[in-house]
């Protein structure tokens, strides 16, 4: 890649055009440079595509929550981009145990502790957790 | 505490701008990134179809984290410490100590939990390496190798990007230098990560790692129509395309960097063979850039009409014969 072919295509969203990142290009002496670049149009592409997939899975798991199918648990696990082994870390829960509280029946009686450890990891107040989707 | 005289530099990939921004603190102005990296022998590529990230197979152009800074160090005799943390508190009160002893410390980190990266970049990603080079009003100053400037970070922000979970844990791992030796055998080192890096990419003989890899994703990449639904198909693309050109390679997944360090390299060892290797190295990066941007089109096309799954794969076919015959001939040179 020469130095005038490095891209500048701009990453337009969620904040992305905030770094211009650098790459190495090769000047017209042949000598290998770092260069900026805004982005690159097939990357670009690529991390809005990564976003676009959470944000699908996001709103199919909200009208689930809504739809009284899934606990709010579901929903901030994939608003926090985890999956259930990951989210299963963070509680210090098993996986199977991550699941039955995604279940609104057993959600609904889970103690307050549990409730702040959940909503501690997501970032959120208990109240936020326990109204969402109401 | 205050804030160290540190002075931040941008560099393209984390572990290798790290190392350099470290060395350069000690006085070693030589080491750049590209030495770095090719030092710490930071080339690499795998393709690990049953190992699952986020639902698509693991692929990556990097060695292990942690592995280009202790190549380096080792092979340049620099007196380092490493240390890893079993709590969160024990892993902020030594960095502390670390900065007032006057030393910068570099730490492994989850891209997640770095409010001062864009959000477009973070996802669950914990081999992030930065450097901590102040604390002032209980705010960290910090310099991050991807960014043109320094940053700030909260404590508690600090603290739970060192301790995510998942896939690796960083375990609070921090590093810093200690010493540095009087003279470095900065020809030796080239030499070793040279004959390093050739040993990481031709020998493993398994299927997922170094060469056979690329071979191996080209063979699969062409059943992607036959095995999975579009959808899937073009989540696959994508997560390739990134690990590749999203930051932190110096484009082409890493094959530039690499070029320029077997250019400086040639004039460190007054060799001009490595130079014709640089502009090899340098073609082969453009056949990796014009893959992605093949894989760009497909994923968005939608519809098999501009270049085929078949076609990606003879492309990284081509790629694999070519890198092959590369590193064989790079790892007969005389010394």
């Amino acid at each position: 890649m020469n130095v005038n072919e490095v891209p500048q295509d701009a990453r337009d969203f969620r904040d992305g055009d905030k770094v211009r990142k650098l790459v190495y290009a090769v000047d017209k002496d042949g000598k290998y440079t770092g260069v900026n670049s805004a982005g690159w149009e097939a990357e670009n592409e690529a991390t809005r595509q990564a976003w676009d997939a959470v944000d699908e899975a996001l709103a199919d798991t909200e009208a689930k929550v809504k739809a009284g199918q899934l606990s709010p648990i579901a929903y901030y696990m994939q608003k926090c981009l985890m999956d259930k082994a990951l989210l299963a870390k963070y509680v210090g829960k098993w996986g199977w145990q991550v699941s039955r509280h995604m279940k609104p029946s057993v959600f609904n009686k889970l103690d307050r502790s549990l409730l702040e450890k959940y909503a501690s990891v997501f970032n959120i107040t208990v109240d936020e957790l326990i109204s969402f989707g109401k | 505490m205050s804030r160290l005289n540190f002075q931040h530099q941008q560099h393209a990939h984390c572990e290798s701008g790290v190392t350099a921004n470290l060395l350069r603190h000690e006085g070693l102005q030589q080491i750049t990134e590209p030495l770095a990296f090719g030092i710490g022998a930071g080339l690499f590529f795998a393709h690990i179809p049953f190992l699952k990230v986020s639902g698509t197979p693991g692929t990556t152009f990097r060695s292990l984290p942690g592995s280009i800074f202790k190549r380096v160090t080792k092979s340049l005799d620099i007196d380092v410490q490493t240390q890893r943390f079993s709590t969160p508190a024990k892993a902020m009160t030594a960095l502390d100590n670390v900065l007032d002893s006057g030393k910068p410390a570099g730490m492994l980190s989850s891209v997640y939990y770095l409010p001062y990266l864009p959000e477009a970049f973070r996802f669950h990603f914990n081999a992030h390496n930065l450097i901590a080079f102040g604390k002032e009003n209980g705010i960290y100053n910090i310099s991050d190798p991807v960014l043109e400037d320094v940053a700030t970070i909260l404590p508690e922000d600090l603290a739970k990007a060192r301790f995510a979970k998942g896939t690796p844990e960083p375990k609070g791992f921090m590093y810093y230098v200690k010493n540095v030796p009087a003279k470095l055998d900065l020809e030796g080192a080239i030499q070793r990560g040279i004959k390093k890096n050739c040993f990481l990419i031709l020998s493993p003989p398994l299927p997922w790692f170094g060469i056979n890899a690329i071979f191996l994703l080209s063979k699969k990449i062409r059943k992607y129509p036959q095995q999975l639904t579009e959808r899937k198909a073009q989540l696959y693309l994508g997560n390739i395309i990134r690990m590749q050109e999203e930051i932190g390679t110096g484009g082409a997944g890493f094959r530039f960097l690499y070029a320029a360090f077997l250019q400086e390299s040639s004039e460190i060892l007054k060799r001009d063979d490595l130079k014709g290797f640089a502009q090899e190295l340098t073609a082969i990066g453009d056949e990796w850039r014009n893959f992605a941007y093949s894989a760009a089109r497909q994923m968005k096309a939608r519809k098999t009409d501009l270049v085929s799954f078949d076609q990606l794969g003879d492309m990284l076919h081509s790629i694999g014969t070519k890198e092959k015959d590369f590193f064989t001939r790079l790892n007969k040179l005389k010394w």
